[in-house]
């Protein structure tokens, strides 16, 4: 300890800025805590499973108790009956994919389907029971088809949401941890105080940065070995790519932090346009669903906002296996944020 | 030899509706090796000037020098050499004495081992301690700390002792005299009056964005012509209805005021004064209900020149 002042005063910064951190074990636990307990959450919620039976109802009248055996004899399918009022209640509490209904007033027997179309699962029930019906009136099928199950890692849901809390830890911690920490410094007067001393800016502004990205290393490292060992996923790519994009995404969200933060003079205010940058990403970058589901026309948009080139190049790496190269656009991109954000903020840097 | 510090017709005017004329017109210079104070009341103008000399805020015009350099060309070789203490700077609360004060030395070129910076303020007991333990008066001597740590030769303190306990007080005039006493020149703020009178060899009195004066305490009270100040309250049917400067006609007496419930007289010569006033008050029918004297004090010498109390809160602001 007795020489440790003679270390550069980035290190000094960086130690005094990650002591506080670690001094404040709620930070540490919401840091590394939370993206875990959302993965784990969202995880065990859209689980991988077996198609569950479908449930449908058969509407009581003449035929029905015919209709109905015929129908119990698929295993996908949950027959109950009831009244037309009933079968309705059902359809509309979701109880029922679908409303089954014996004609028997034309000379040929017929069925009449009664289910919402802009509902999948009634949709599909709807195919379900009318394939079951047609053979068992004695269709034969021309053309002979096999099924082949596979379940890959890689392709679950899991697997992608895995890059997309990666990404939004990246976010989250860089414009928080850096955004927060500087307007609470302004208020304190500490970086007036600072400014009275010769210390550095870049210095300053680089011991941020530095920080952000070694505060990101733990909260990535366990996200990564509980999805592996709760869910395996698995990376398939280089971990040296992963690291590179984890890298770039904390300098660029520490740019993006540090801008914001520049010239807040209150956490009210900082709070609020944090916000404000952070809710288009969370919407449109593709966190927890592909941003491809959004309209043509908003596509260029959503690329260039700061997430969603960390989110599709994490997911490029660790789904694809996808090499250095085929993720040079979104890196580019990353990297034109992170030294816009940090030119910008320097130049209107308000330090009391 | 140069000045330590040297301000030349500064002005300072924060843009705003309507603008703030903080500082206006101000020229001050301050010997090396001494300790000089800026009094005044809040507002006057005493933590602009204080911080366009610490190069923290840019003075509209004028020039202000520090060990003989500009802020313009010289900035981080002034920085090298001062050590500033901010009015109100809350240092981080999760970190150590030993850990703030070792930051700190990191952005210097040469300068104190954090430890003896730690020793100089009596803290080496509370080394390991993280501020948040510490009492308001050990937090503002972490503070001074801080700008000792880099060896500085000028040493700026923004109010060092508002609102700290006696005990605390008289800890940091010790910290302010040894520094002083090694051959360091001091530049503080301040409205306390005894603060000024027992740590500064010049003063100079703020109001209003300038100077109102500038000399020794000493000579600053002499100048006044009354050395001694009669206070007095009266009570009587008539007392409401004397006006603020009763007594102002009495031998040997220079001026007369009302401060609080208190009228005081400022003499020359109080064996000549009281009789008189004694007789007066006879005259008119009411009665003495206290009586004291004191020694002249700064705060006589701001109310002479400013023609209003140094407590009158923002009295002093331009506005």
């Amino acid at each position: 300890m007795s020489s440790s002042w003679k270390m550069h005063p980035v290190t000094q910064l960086f130690l005094a800025r990650f002591r506080e951190f670690i001094r404040q074990p709620e930070a540490v636990f919401w840091s590394y805590v939370f993206p875990l307990v959302m993965m784990i959450a969202l995880g065990l919620a859209f689980r991988s499973e077996p198609m569950e039976a479908i449930s449908i109802i058969v509407q009581d009248g003449d035929g029905a108790e015919l209709l109905a055996d015929s129908l119990r004899s698929s295993k996908s399918l949950i027959v109950s009956s009831g009244t037309e009022l009933q079968c309705r209640q059902q359809l509309r509490a979701g109880q029922s994919e679908l409303i089954v209904v014996a004609e028997t007033d034309n000379s040929a027997a017929g069925y009449r389907f009664v289910f919402d179309p802009t509902r999948p699962g009634s949709v599909h029930a709807r195919d379900v029971v009318n394939d079951v019906l047609q053979r068992a009136a004695g269709r034969q099928d021309p053309v002979k088809t096999t099924d082949v199950a596979i379940a890959e890692p890689g392709s679950r849901y899991i697997d992608f949401l895995v890059p997309g809390l990666i990404g939004m830890g990246l976010m989250g911690g860089g414009v928080w941890g850096v955004g927060y920490a500087i307007v609470d410094m302004r208020i304190r007067q500490v970086l007036k105080r600072f400014m009275g001393t010769p210390m550095k800016k870049p210095h300053f502004v680089a011991a941020m940065m530095f920080s952000r990205m070694i505060f990101m290393i733990p909260e990535i490292i366990v996200v990564l070995l509980v999805s592996r060992f709760l869910f395996g996923v698995i990376n398939h790519g280089s971990y040296l790519n992963v690291m590179l994009l984890i890298v770039l995404g904390a300098f660029e969200f520490a740019g993006i932090g540090l801008l914001i933060a520049s010239r807040a003079k209150t956490l009210e205010a900082v709070s609020g346009l944090m916000n404000l940058a952070m809710v288009p990403m969370w919407i449109g970058s593709g966190i927890f669903f592909s941003a491809k589901r959004f309209p043509e026309f908003v596509q260029p948009v959503i690329g260039l906002l700061p997430l969603t080139p960390v989110i599709s190049a994490l997911r490029q790496v660790m789904q694809e296996g996808a090499g250095t190269v085929a993720i040079l656009p979104e890196i580019a991109v990353i990297a034109t944020w992170g030294v816009l954000t940090f030119a910008v903020a320097i130049r209107i840097f308000r330090w009391e | 030899m140069s000045l330590a510090i040297e301000c030349r017709q500064l002005t300072k005017t924060w843009p705003g509706n309507p603008p703030v004329e903080a500082v206006r017109g101000v020229d001050l210079q301050v010997e090396r090796g001494t300790c000089f104070g800026v009094l005044g009341p809040n507002g006057a103008g005493k933590t602009t000037t204080i911080e366009i000399c610490e190069g923290l805020v840019r003075a509209t015009s004028g020039d202000a020098f520090v060990l003989g350099k500009s802020w313009a060309t010289q900035a981080d070789e002034i920085r090298q050499e001062i050590g500033i203490s901010l009015q109100e700077t809350r240092l981080s609360e999760k970190l150590t004495v030993l850990e703030t004060l070792t930051l700190f030395r990191s952005f210097y070129r040469s300068g104190m081992n954090p430890e003896e910076a730690i020793a100089k303020v009596s803290l080496q007991e509370k080394a390991n301690a993280r501020i948040k333990a510490l009492s308001g008066g050990q937090r503002q001597r972490v503070a001074v700390a801080t700008a000792l740590v880099g060896n500085p030769r000028l040493l700026f303190l923004d109010e060092p002792t508002t609102g700290l306990d006696p005990q605390s007080r008289r800890d940091l005039w010790r910290i302010i005299t040894e520094f002083r006493e090694a051959g360091g020149t001091v530049l503080l703020t301040t409205h306390y009056m005894d603060e000024a009178e027992r740590l500064c060899d010049k003063v100079a009195i703020f109001d209003r964005g300038r100077i109102l004066a500038i000399d020794t305490p000493q000579k600053l009270i002499s100048d006044l012509g009354a050395e001694h100040v009669v206070v007095f309250t009266v009570s009587g049917e008539s007392a409401a209805a004397l006006s603020d400067d009763f007594g102002i006609s009495l031998p040997g007496v220079i001026s007369a005021r009302i401060e609080s419930e208190h009228r005081c007289l400022s003499v020359r010569e109080p064996h000549v004064a009281i009789p008189a006033l004694l007789t007066l008050i006879n005259e008119r029918s009411l009665r003495l209900t206290s009586l004291t004297t004191r020694q002249a004090t700064l705060e006589d010498v701001f109310v002479h020149h400013a023609g209003h109390r140094l407590t009158d809160e923002n009295s002093g602001a331009v506005r």
